[in-house]
């Protein structure tokens, strides 16, 4: 019998703040330890918290865009836990149970595309969305433990999904999806890498419709692509020990990454008690309808709506108007390079094409690609003008991608400098007109048009190099209608 | 004006009247309030630290100014602070083990305040660790005595700035009041002490015990002075989400002085068994005065007034155990010199650092609050809260102010009740549905029992302060309790 | 209603290590404390909603501005083992 996997995500995102959830220090990824803290997220004695409104903002935002149900009232609680990194000795966050609705609730986000065998949309529910704070870290030193306390009490806001997920690929399609619109809506920076996107799993099988297997949870998964790794892991897990007759034992388990498993970390058989109950150090949390107007209409283009109209603004094709707007920085990418270069199919084409195989290949993001936007219209200007050949300009991008420098200075380097030496250019502007009595004879009876086609031909002679003003002023003088 | 007595015994309005005219200055004040502690507290131990040096920089600053024209009302007054609020840079141990040593780096927003209007920080007064009792009896640095019999208790939690200021070792002081901590060490003192509504004064920078109860607020030595203070430190704070944010009115400039016509409702479960005759009849006397003055008084029942006492020992302490639990040994306080592994350091230091009622009340908060516990004894609390809120609530509507003893009895014996927690608890039962209800609460002098001070409960509505400290400025000035003295000082 | 199990568990959730003799003795007590709670249980309290907020207000925020930080000094302060700008406790094996 062909077992079912069961997959459902706790993923953590990092709310895009300039201050704390509940003090006004900076959030700021990689300061000296200890040095962004206050008395509240030392968690000293007589210190109170206060709500961030902007992470409020952006929690509802997040519920928009995830077709949750908004609660009108909902609460902070105190999930008390004793562990080093967390100063208080308890996290402020919003737990549901019996009439204690969290931030949001009931919610969706359609995945598309769905790998073997799967439906190619569909829609994964979502549990709940909801506040809280971060911890500081722990790093381990040689005999003892060290903590810094500058993530402590960071924005965090908790999306759980509904464990509808069938897949690890369709878990890191999920994540992959959930990242794009987060990042879109202004909530996240969403990169996994510096754990402002952070995913625990839980993975069950069971038989086809049948009832839920025991799960294991799967934490510590850094990157999309360990998420999906872990998860494969764990799913062959669970089938192997399944089909040697053995049970899942409901249990945490740690990803390790070099290691490529997942192992159980053993936690006490006591069973965590977190003692919940309402912070009477908060208020409790009320939406209106004029407050929801508002976070409606602040909320910025979303993918399916940039998709759309990249599609019929600049007539791109479907598949090239998704892989621009896979990301709200490459979509950012792309509108700024159209600031400098204005040719939405051009910057389109060599965006999909050229600059994605590479970043693909180096397995890079576009955030993290050495090239600006205004430096990839520098280059397309050259092409466009013939300075740089289409083979010429592939190379030239190549290298920009490789080492950040500028068309300009690699063309500059590399010889590729352009041919303004008149004597030179008048002897490769005769050979072509030697070479092309046709269109020269429709310049001659005035058809203008036949001289860029003559000006393309110097510049192939020249490899690009000659200087296309040049070689037009030399054309036109000898091809000036008698 | 001739200078009465020692100005350790002026009020803070004699003093400023004092300053006013040139006939002592803040130095002189503080001096003699300095002489006083080192005269004192080594009976009394009202003190956990006096800064004298910082005391009379201050003061030296306020000379020639306080009391003028554009000086702050409270300019050049010492004033103590309960050791539970946080002071930068000097010691703030909330009377724990715990804490030794712990120099906050921020001022809590009463002491922002108390520095803007110009007082005159003394130091840091005992209390009950954590403010976990009704005695004082519970400080990890030995108890405090009553100014009025050394042998017995000055109350608690509070009760070394109760102490304090009955005894001139402080013309002011500010305390913390969760379920009685503020009034019933005033009463047992002799002087005036008063719960604001939760919500009126800032929390931010008092060590919590119990975040959804705690409220700081004065000690004075007659109704003037205490709101004289309420108005120096009352008011909405950003840090503080649960400050109220209503307007603070004059409190002081507004007292009349006039009850004409005020219905007063004496609570009738709070004359029942437990409380020692001399305090009913003194108390019942003090109706008596009231009335009178003009008040109508007439008895209210609050039939769910008893529960309070149970559904209190459940909420406070279930709070507290998730306040103290940061008590762990790592970024502060007491950290044990042996462990190796992080239980270990935790459960250790805690041992270590925690007293007897600090880890009974723990145990019995994290117990309320454990699975398998919560829905029967906190949620079934809170509903208890719940219902005597609203009793509060509906006789008030028929009622401007309640009336009723602060503690069953005077000041107690040393020792008389700490080998007793449950007995220990009873003192504060007509304490604690005050703070259940978040109203304000009273204690104003109202006569002796055996040589002991007796006092008097008002309990106004949310944010009603002006209406409670204006009753009792009329009783006060219709009756010689407050001027009484401990018979100690005559012999200082 | 106490018992010797509870008391351990509560301890243990509590991070309070005891002595046998605190044990019997917390026992005792937080038994007797609880006993006079039993009155709260005769109660009809079903259609009463826990007060679990102090107080009417609601929607308590600030704005999402940066204010200055503690000093690392400051910081480090009152902690009674520091080393090089960090927090130090005994060593923690990840997931425990
Ligand atoms: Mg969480
Ligand atoms: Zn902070």
């Amino acid at each position: 019998m062909t077992l079912e996997t069961v997959i459902g995500l706790e993923v953590h995102v990092q709310l895009e703040t300039a201050s704390k959830m509940f003090c006004g220090c900076a959030v700021e990824f990689g300061a000296a330890p200890n040095t962004r803290t206050c008395p509240v997220c030392l968690g000293l004695p007589g210190s109170l918290p206060v709500l961030n409104r902007r992470a409020v903002e952006l929690g509802l935002r997040t519920a928009v865009v995830l077709a949750c149900r908004i609660h009108p009232e909902s609460e902070f609680h105190r999930k008390n836990y004793y562990y080093p990194d967390l100063p208080k000795n308890y996290q402020i966050s919003q737990y549901q149970y019996a009439g204690h609705p969290p931030l949001a609730t009931g919610g969706r986000l359609q995945i598309e595309g769905v790998p073997a065998g799967g439906e190619t949309a569909r829609a994964i529910g979502i549990r709940r969305v909801h506040l809280e704070e971060d911890t500081g870290k722990l790093l381990h030193a040689e005999g003892r433990s060290l903590v810094d306390y500058n993530r402590s009490g960071t924005p965090l806001m908790e999306v759980v999904t509904e464990p509808d997920l069938r897949s690890p690929e369709e878990a890191r399609l999920f994540l992959t999806q959930l990242r794009a619109v987060l990042q879109y809506a202004g909530v996240t920076s969403g990169r996994m890498e510096e754990g402002t996107l952070r995913c625990d799993a839980n993975l069950s099988l069971r038989a086809p419709g049948g009832p839920h297997g025991t799960r294991a949870e799967v934490k510590n998964m850094n990157s999309l692509r360990s998420v999906e790794r872990a998860l494969r892991f764990e799913e062959a897990r669970q089938r192997e020990q399944l089909a040697r007759g053995e049970a899942v034992v409901q249990e945490t388990r740690h990803w390790d990454e070099q290691r490529g498993v997942t192992f159980s970390s053993r936690e006490k058989e006591e069973a965590q008690d977190y003692r919940y109950f309402p912070e009477p150090d908060l208020v409790p949390l009320v939406v209106d309808d004029a407050w929801l107007v508002q976070v409606r209409t602040g909320l910025p283009e979303l993918p399916d709506a940039k998709r759309r109209r990249y599609a019929e603004a600049f007539a791109l094709p479907e598949h090239e108007a998704r892989l621009l707007t896979a990301t709200r920085p490459m979509a950012e990418f792309f509108e700024a390079t159209l600031r400098g270069f204005n040719q939405p199919k051009i910057v389109a084409n060599w965006l999909v094409g050229d600059v994605a195989a590479y970043l693909n290949s180096a397995g890079q993001e576009i955030e993290d690609a050495r090239i600006t936007p205004a430096a990839l219209a520098e280059m397309l200007g050259l092409l466009d003008r013939g300075t740089l050949s289409g083979r010429l300009a592939k190379e030239v991008l190549e290298e920009m991608l490789r080492t950040g420098r500028t068309a300009a200075e690699i063309v500059k380097e590399r010889g590729l400098v352009q041919i303004s030496d008149e004597a030179a250019l008048t002897a490769m502007v005769d050979g072509v007109i030697a070479e092309h009595p046709g269109p020269v004879g429709d310049v001659r009876a005035g058809k203008d048009k036949a001289v860029a086609f003559l000006v393309g031909q110097v510049m192939k002679r020249s490899r690009g190099r000659a200087n296309p003003e040049v070689v037009n002023r030399l054309l036109r003088e000898r091809l000036a209608p008698r | 004006m001739a200078v009465p007595r020692s100005l350790a015994d002026c009020t803070a309005a004699e003093l400023r009247r004092l300053y006013a005219s040139g006939e002592a200055s803040p130095s002189e004040a503080v001096r003699a309030v300095l002489d006083r502690i080192a005269a004192l507290d080594p009976t009394l131990h009202a003190y956990l630290y006096v800064d004298r040096d910082a005391a009379l920089r201050e003061a030296r600053s306020w000379d020639g100014r306080a009391g003028r024209e554009g000086a702050p009302p409270l300019a050049g007054i010492p004033i103590a602070l309960k050791d539970n609020i946080c002071t930068r840079g000097w010691p703030t141990t909330a009377g724990s083990r715990m804490l030794d040593g712990f120099r906050p780096p921020y001022d809590a927003t009463v002491t922002v305040r108390l520095r803007e209007a110009g007082t005159i920080l003394l130091g840091k007064t005992n209390c009950d660790e954590f403010a976990f009792g009704s005695s004082t009896e519970n400080s990890g640095y030995g108890p405090t005595r009553n100014p009025w019999d050394p042998m017995r208790v000055p109350g608690g939690s509070s009760g070394g700035s109760a102490a304090a200021v009955a005894a001139g070792e402080a013309t002011l002081a500010l305390g913390s009041d969760t379920g009685g901590s503020i009034r019933e060490p005033g009463a047992f003192c002799g002087v005036v002490a008063l719960k604001p509504t939760y919500g009126r004064v800032s929390r931010y920078g008092l060590i919590a015990f119990a975040s959804s109860l705690d409220q700081i607020g004065p000690f004075a030595r007659d109704v003037r002075d205490a709101a004289l203070l309420l108005g120096a430190i009352a008011g909405g704070d950003p840090a503080d989400s649960t400050s109220g944010p209503q307007p603070v009115p004059a409190y002081a400039d507004s007292l009349t002085g006039e009850v004409r016509g005020l219905r007063i409702g004496i609570v009738k479960e709070f004359f029942g068994e437990g409380l020692a005759p001399g305090v009913a009849e003194s108390v019942r006397a003090a109706a008596g005065v009231l009335a009178g003055l003009g008040a109508v008084c007439d008895e209210v029942s609050l039939p769910h007034a008893v529960y309070a006492l149970p559904a209190y020992y459940i909420i406070a302490p279930a709070e507290a155990s998730s306040n103290l639990a940061r008590y762990a040994g790592v970024q502060y306080g007491h950290r044990t010199a042996h462990a190796d592994d992080l239980y270990t350091l935790y459960a250790r230091s805690r041992r270590e650092g925690f007293g007897a009622e600090v880890k009974r009340r723990i145990m019995l908060g994290t117990f309320a609050l454990s699975s398998g516990y919560y829905d029967a004894y906190y949620l079934r609390a809170q509903r208890v809260r719940s219902v005597i809120r609203r009793e509060f609530t509906q006789a008030l509507e028929r009622f401007d102010l309640l009336l009723g003893p602060v503690a069953p009895t005077p000041a107690f014996l040393l020792g008389e009740k700490i080998e007793d927690p449950l007995q220990m608890y009873l003192s504060d039962i007509y304490t604690i549905p005050v703070n259940l209800a978040g109203l304000p609460g009273i204690s104003v002098p109202c006569g002796f029992v055996n040589g002991l001070p007796v006092g008097l409960q008002l309990i106004g509505r949310a944010f009603g302060e002006a209406t409670v400290l204006d009753a009792a400025f009329a009783y006060e000035q219709a009756t010689p309790h407050h001027t009484a003295r401990p018979s100690l000082l005559t012999r200082a | 209603m106490i018992d010797d199990r509870i008391v351990a568990h509560v301890a243990r959730l509590s991070r309070l290590e005891l002595t046998d003799d605190e044990r019997e003795r917390f026992r005792a007590q937080l038994g007797s404390i609880l006993e006079h709670f039993q009155s709260l249980l005769a109660l009809d309290l079903a259609a009463e909603t826990p007060a679990e907020h102090a107080s009417a207000i609601t929607n308590v925020l600030r704005d999402d501005t940066v204010r200055p930080c503690l000093t690392l000094d400051e910081a480090l302060a009152n902690a009674p083992v520091a080393e090089d700008g960090l927090f130090v406790v005994p060593p923690v094996i990840e997931g425990e």
